[in-house]
């Protein structure tokens, strides 16, 4: 139990080090199952440290352990929360390495090397309670990123995506260091348990707002929160799917997991008497992103690109609970990023199905080609075709319908079909805004984004697995994005079973995940100890286990009747918008007058998402500008 | 103390980030980050800078002598292994987009957009 910390990182790096040099004379066979066996073993080993720490498991390498409240060595500290992301981290990880091993045709084993250092980088991430050892492990979380994001590096895409990924990230990740170097220059410290400590008692000035203004620009950049969050559909759109599974299902997230860490053991002290208006500027960025990422979202045709933007949404929605600074909010928002990330990561892999089976993933070119032909047409179509090579296009695929049924629901899952998906993070997040007194509107926007990213998926599924919709209107058409990539070299007749049986078991345990998190009350009461800054200092820097308060209590989380209006809402929601999008448009309401209305409006929202980085850096200081003046004037 | 290395930090910062979104050449980009990144080099080197101080090797001098603070010194050695990781990678980048494209203006690239 004790030699678990250093493990977890210690694991994956020197495998991956070992694939590295190895590269040349190990067969693909063995080193796939090689970086496949590692991550389980890093997932298994996450999942004991997640089980067995109590309150804080507190690890100091090297043995320098702090004497009289200064810390001088480097530590792990361990909690719930931590070691929970970094479980999921794990196990998206070793998802994503099985369904690569027939993805790609020509990989080398480097692609393994990368994605184990990718994983040590969030496994360290989520476990470290160093604050520049935080930024250590968010850069190596970048740089392999940026990497995996530009493995096809002979494409156009996936380099301006690169491209676009690495200076705006990087951008994030100097403001990030900035600040860090400002809190060493105040405390002296850098352990975040002693840096907390030493500010607690201290008001707020200048250069701690400064500091926090940095620190947290490079996590929001990270975390895609709007206006900084134009990478993340850019490198979506390109990045390998596996890769985009990590991104979408944890990466991102990660990013407000640091946020939540820093805040709560460095920040909260100094800034407990302006909390009103960091709040205020928390919620109001994330129902912006919500907003904008949904509606994006819907204008998108381009599988992967709407799967981003819906990231995005989500990650807005996930800020909302963060940015209520209550444990409720946050014991909302860790109960619902798992829900999130298993089923967007079943998603993309369905896409990435899609891909390898036809080598395309425009919603439209797809139309109805999802269907799996087994009426009685068909079976004659396929007897008259006999053995030739065409035929066999048509023949049974198991991936189509696993594609088919984890589209659906996904879909579903994330509108939040009581008591599946996403409900019960959904639920636990509104009845907390509902119980932070001003903030009960940002339920209505919850639920509006929601459902309009759930209709965005649910509208691609009729579309594509049923044939329902009229063919695009001209006046779509230059909707279209010219980014897709052919990632597999040609479309292929069959889809193997390493491809499907992945996203099946990640929407399986998306749909009932909430169902079994819901009936323990462990998720609330990490919360709890996750925002106790007094406690994390003490058990850190004095290995003070009983504490004068004792353990901080859960908060009183409940699912009540308005959660469920409020989930069938989003349902019927989402049915609605999709059924809208796909069915042929009556001349009722002014409905056509209403939709050239929006897609003009959307057509000059797209033109804001430019492409070009230029763009996105200067948006980038105009975001960070804003929030800083937010906080100057809270 | 000064102030002046603090302004230094700001200045290297804000003109690093004007460079960014100005430039229309990647090999620009890439050296206006690190410009910017020069800046937390900077920055890191003044909080531990004190004055009348040596270096912090304590072979040929007393114990107990003023020295400069070690810590920034490692962060900042980390962070030159940062901006060489994140340079190389995105001039690698660069010359593929140039053999890609035949071009290094951002604006040029093959469009993501919307």
């Amino acid at each position: 139990m004790h030699a678990l910390p250093p493990l977890v990182l210690a694991v994956p790096l020197l495998s991956a080090a070992l694939l590295a040099a190895l590269n040349a004379v190990l067969p693909r066979a063995l080193t796939d199952a090689a970086s496949v066996a590692c991550a389980l073993a890093v997932t298994a080993m996450c999942a004991l440290l997640t089980l067995k720490t109590g309150g804080l498991t507190v690890y100091w390498f090297g043995g320098f352990h702090p004497r009289a409240g200064v810390a001088v060595g480097i530590s792990f500290a361990v909690d719930s929360i931590g070691a929970g992301m970094a479980t999921l981290s794990a196990f998206m990880v070793s998802a994503a390495l099985v369904y690569s091993v027939r993805y790609f045709e020509e990989i080398g084993s480097l692609y393994g090397a990368l994605m184990l250092v990718f994983l040590a980088a969030m496994v360290g991430f989520c476990l470290t309670g160093d604050l520049f050892n935080l930024f250590v492990f968010f850069e190596l979380m970048s740089v392999a990123a940026y990497a995996l994001t530009a493995y096809k590096i002979e494409e156009a895409g996936p380099l301006q995506g690169a491209i676009n990924f690495a200076i705006t990230n990087s951008v994030g990740s100097f403001a990030m260091l900035s600040g860090i170097a400002l809190m060493y220059g105040r405390t002296g410290a850098l352990n975040m348990a002693q840096v907390g400590a030493a500010l607690s008692g201290h008001r707020v000035d200048g250069l701690v707002t400064v500091a926090l203004l940095l620190i947290m620009g490079g996590l929001l950049v990270k975390a895609a929160i709007v206006p900084l969050h134009f990478w993340l559909a850019d490198a979506h759109a390109v990045a390998p799917v596996p890769v985009c599974v990590l991104f979408s299902g944890v990466m991102v997230e990660l990013a407000l997991y640091g946020l939540a860490r820093v805040y709560w053991t460095i920040f909260s002290g100094p800034m407990s008497a302006h909390a009103a208006g960091l709040r205020a500027t928390l919620v109001v960025l994330g129902a912006a992103t919500a907003i904008v990422g949904a509606t994006m979202c819907l204008a998108q045709r381009h599988l992967k690109r709407l799967l981003a933007f819906s990231t995005i949404s989500h990650t807005g929605t996930f800020l909302l609970g963060l940015g209520l600074l209550t444990p409720a909010g946050l014991a909302a928002s860790a109960r619902y990023v798992p829900e999130h990330a298993l089923l967007k990561g079943a998603l993309f892999m369905a896409a990435g199905i899609l891909l390898h089976r036809f080598g395309t993933v425009d919603e439209h070119d797809l139309r109805g080609r999802g269907r799996e032909r087994t009426g009685r047409r068909a079976r004659r179509r396929r007897r008259t075709r006999g053995g030739h090579p065409n035929g066999r296009a048509h023949a049974r695929d198991p991936g189509l319908r696993v594609a088919a049924l984890v589209f659906a629901a996904g879909g579903l899952g994330l509108a939040a079909l009581p008591p599946l998906g996403s409900f019960y993070g959904k639920a636990t997040l509104e009845d907390a805004l509902s119980h932070t007194v001003g903030y009960g509107w940002v339920a209505a926007i919850v639920v509006a984004s929601s459902a309009m990213t759930a209709g965005a998926i649910l509208r691609a599924t009729g579309r594509i697995f049923v044939g329902w919709g009229p063919r695009l209107p001209r006046h779509l058409e230059l909707l279209r994005v010219t980014s897709e990539v052919p990632e597999t070299r040609r479309p292929h007749d069959r889809t193997p079973a390493v491809m499907f049986v992945p996203p099946l078991l990640l929407a399986g345990a998306g749909v009932f995940l909430g169902v079994f998190t819901h009936a323990t009350d462990g998720i609330g009461a990490a919360a709890a100890r996750l925002t106790d800054r007094a406690g994390y200092a003490a058990h850190v820097l004095s290995q003070a286990l009983s504490r004068a308060n004792g353990a901080p209590r859960a908060p009183h989380e409940s699912v009540v009747a308005l959660d469920y209006v409020l989930a069938a809402t989003t349902v019927v929601g989402a049915l609605a918008i999709s059924a809208l999008a796909l069915m042929k448009r009556p001349a009722w309401l002014g409905l056509p007058r209403i939709e050239r209305r929006a897609t003009a409006a959307i057509v000059v929202l797209r033109r804001v998402h430019s492409g070009c980085v230029n763009d996105y850096v200067a948006w980038l200081v105009a975001g960070l500008a804003a929030i800083g003046g937010a906080l100057a004037l809270s | 103390m000064s102030f002046l290395p603090y302004g230094v930090a700001a200045w290297l910062f804000m003109i690093g980030l004007y460079g960014l979104a100005s430039s229309e050449n990647l090999i620009g980009m890439v050296i206006c980050l690190a410009v910017l990144q020069s800046s937390t080099y900077v920055l890191l080197l003044a909080i531990g800078y004190r004055s009348h101080a040596s270096a912090p090797i304590f072979a040929d001098i007393p114990p107990g002598s003023r020295a400069v603070d070690p810590v920034v010194q490692a962060l900042t050695l980390t962070d030159v292994v940062v901006e060489a990781t994140v340079v190389a990678l995105l001039l690698a980048l660069a010359v593929q987009a140039h053999k890609r494209f035949g071009t290094l203006d951002p604006a040029r690239l093959n469009p993501l957009r919307g």
